[in-house]
């Protein structure tokens, strides 16, 4: 009994790293433009796909797909931002709700379109299969994708913390006009974090993929726990993203198989909300 | 009189001319409203669905002699309406109930459809059917196995498919006939989602079970399209049950599938019930790691030249995907309604309730292995029936019981990978 707890904690620590990967983007577009993405589900969706056909359709083999993945959910990721997000920037709040969220549907539906409903799946096993140890038996390719999500969540950290360009970043999120009497181009620096929010979200889909079934309508499966994830370790904040992740697959993992399936979501979000009342910007979120 | 006016006219002649030529083709058009999930997670079925239908209506619209005795075949169009052709007008559920009752609203009051047929998940049946009785409308559905469904004293409701009763006993007796042949079953579990179908089919299965005397020894219940499920699959692992029985749709069976194999699970016997894991995307994704896995069917394909063996090439062509049980049992249903409106010799709602009330079809008039179709007060099929199958290669699956119709002899213990 208590060895299964110990597969169960494990599997929520590894399942909330998996959470915090894909939250790291949308908490990072929060946080430099105070812009919620309705589309990020539909993002890692994007990763997803990439990665499939990197791996199916074009023989690219496994370790092809996460950087490719990247780059292309980067490459969308400014497209994305000057076509769409730079605009209704201007305009009022709901007009950048219902925009991300048109957004979503048309990725969504254009994937529908070209690959059909159908679910797809990784073949087995690509990355290295499942690593047994005094019983325990831990996936590689979650463990992959739990030790990724550290990396760019530590990665991500240095970035706005350490650098000269995460400085800039910032600078334009505290206030974009003096930001540009200072000589930095707000346009810039922000279409550079939209690159790098949905290359991470592109790297999680095509890291998930691995262990998920990839269907056109996955983003809004996935999309939801972001939007917790994220609020629960506080908007703007990406070492908050990583904690909540880990917080809330361990939750969900534990009351899961403690007192059924069916609640599990319930504990959660109670915990959640009772937490919020507490501290409404979230675990690591500035008021 | 100026030009002005001679403009006028003109157009709202023409206006007219249009019009009623429009109301003359509409004579010679049967409209069937179609409610299928197109679009959220079980939109591969719509897809699939909807490719079967408009199979079905080559079939019925068109002269198809080589089909035999299969009812509407032979001849091009209704003939009890003088050769009208068979319209399907396809609804989007998204497999929400709330979504199916506007749509079947829609359908009704303002595409004026005859019939409608559907809706795929048991709880959008639920809410959508509700409109159709209240509209007076009848309402076909071919797929929803949720027992309550005829349990509601509808006047409008027919349902063409086995139900969990059936299935019930067809557990019950296979398990009872493979624990003769030495397997161990007497300890079972019951996986199933938090919908309609899950919690339904799962207290029916749990009820035919009791009755026996075998009470389920384990229930483990989980939200629909789950993101996580090793806490169900531990659950299992802990508790050791000689038998798991799995009520889930695609995106979930799809899940469990990979999730068993990363924790090394294998329960001795895994019986599914239809739903995601006759779903072609579920053995293209995970067959290979779901061999062996027993599963309930109505289609067996026939021999070549066979009436079902033609249809099922001629799906094969239209969709590229392999005949499965969901969309043999849709289409099957889709003939009933036709032939029923054909003897109708009309779209009149009553006078097709009553058509479908009186049909009577032998086994060789059905293109699926049900014994017949007649429906009881409450709507339901009586002769609907089903078999055993099993996905012994990882690729096709093969009917299995009961041993009259079997290809093969079942493989015990479950494979896996």
């Amino acid at each position: 009994m208590s060895f299964v707890l110990v597969q169960v904690i494990v599997g929520g620590l590894l399942l909330g790293a998996v959470y915090a990967l894909f939250s790291s983007g949308l908490t990072l577009v929060w946080g430099m433009m105070n812009i919620v993405n309705f589309a990020h589900g539909d993002f890692v969706m994007l990763g997803m796909y990439v990665a499939y056909v990197v791996y199916t359709l074009m023989g690219g083999g496994p370790i092809l797909g996460a950087p490719l993945a990247t780059l292309v959910l980067a490459t969308v990721g400014v497209v994305v931002y000057f076509a769409l997000i730079r605009d209704i920037m201007k305009g009022p709040m709901l007009a950048q709700i219902l925009g991300t969220f048109g957004l979503a549907l048309l990725l969504r539906y254009s994937v529908f379109w070209w690959f059909g409903a159908n679910f797809l799946s990784m073949p087995p096993n690509i990355v290295g299969g499942t690593y047994a140890f005094a019983g325990l038996r831990i996936e590689a390719s979650r463990l992959l994708a739990g030790v990724v999500a550290l990396l760019v969540t530590f990665g991500l950290h240095l970035l706005l913390t350490r650098t000269s360009l995460g400085s800039k970043m910032l600078a334009v999120a505290e206030d974009q006009t003096a930001a540009q009497l200072m000589g930095i181009r707000p346009d810039t620096m922000q279409a550079i974090a939209w690159a790098i929010a949905a290359g991470a979200t592109g790297l999680a889909g095509a890291l998930i993929a691995n262990f998920f079934y990839i269907v056109p309508t996955v983003g809004e499966t996935l999309g939801i726990v972001a939007f917790v994830t994220v609020s629960l370790g506080g908007f703007g904040s990406v070492p908050g993203a990583l904690v909540a992740g880990l917080l809330i697959g361990v939750i969900e993992s534990l009351s899961g198989y403690l007192i059924g399936a069916v609640y599990k979501d319930i504990v959660v979000y109670v915990l959640f909300l009772f937490f919020l009342w507490f501290r409404p910007q979230g675990l690591m979120g500035k008021m | 009189m100026n030009l002005k006016h001679i403009t006028g006219l003109l157009c709202a002649a023409a206006i007219s001319l249009t019009l009623s030529s429009g109301a003359q083709a509409q004579d010679k058009v049967v409209k069937i409203g179609v409610i299928m999930p197109m679009s959220g997670g079980t939109a591969s079925i719509g897809a699939h669905a909807k490719a079967a239908l408009e199979v079905a209506m080559d079939i019925i619209n068109n002269a198809h002699p080589e089909l035999g005795s299969l009812p509407l075949a032979k001849n091009a169009g209704l003939a009890g309406l003088g050769g009208a052709k068979i319209e399907a007008v396809f609804a989007d559920n998204q497999g929400n109930p709330a979504t199916g009752q506007n749509q079947a609203l829609r359908l009704i009051t303002e595409e004026k459809v005859a019939a409608v047929f559907g809706s795929y998940q048991s709880g959008v049946t639920l809410t959508s059917s509700a409109i159709a009785e209240k509209y007076g409308v009848p309402f076909l559905n071919s797929e929803s196995v949720a027992a309550n469904l005829t349990e509601r004293g509808f006047k409008w409701f027919f349902r063409t498919t086995p139900i969990a009763t059936d299935f019930a006993k067809i557990y019950v007796d296979f398990l009872a006939d493979i624990k003769a042949q030495g397997a161990k079953t007497d300890n079972v579990a019951l996986v199933h989602d938090n919908t309609e179908y899950g919690t339904s089919v799962a207290n029916t299965i749990a009820g035919a079970f009791k009755e026996k005397g075998k009470p389920i020894a384990l229930d483990v219940a989980y939200p629909v399209n789950a993101t996580d499920l090793q806490g169900q699959v531990l659950q299992l692992k802990d508790k050791k049950p000689d038998v798991v029985i799995m009520i889930s749709y695609t995106s979930d069976a799809i899940l469990f599938a990979k999730t068993m194999q990363s924790l090394d699970y294998k329960p001795p016997v895994l019986l599914a019930d239809d739903a995601g894991y006759s779903d072609p995307s579920f053995t293209k994704a995970v067959g290979k790691i779901s061999q062996g896995v027993f599963n309930r069917s109505s289609w067996v394909v026939g021999p070549p030249g066979s009436a079902s063996a033609i249809i099922a090439d001629m799906y094969k062509k239209k969709s590229g995907e392999e005949m499965d049980d969901t969309v043999a049992r849709q289409m099957q249903g889709f003939f009933v309604l036709a032939e029923a409106i054909d003897r109708a010799g009309s779209t009149d709602p009553a006078k097709i309730q009553a058509a479908l009330k009186a049909t009577d079809l032998k086994p060789e008039q059905l293109m699926i292995g049900y014994k017949g179709v007649k429906f009881d007060d409450k709507g339901q099929n009586v002769l609907a029936s089903g078999a055993i199958i099993q996905l012994q290669d990882g690729e096709n699956y093969v009917s299995v019981w009961p041993k009259a119709n079997a290809e093969k002899a079942p493989v015990l213990p479950y494979k896996g990978w």
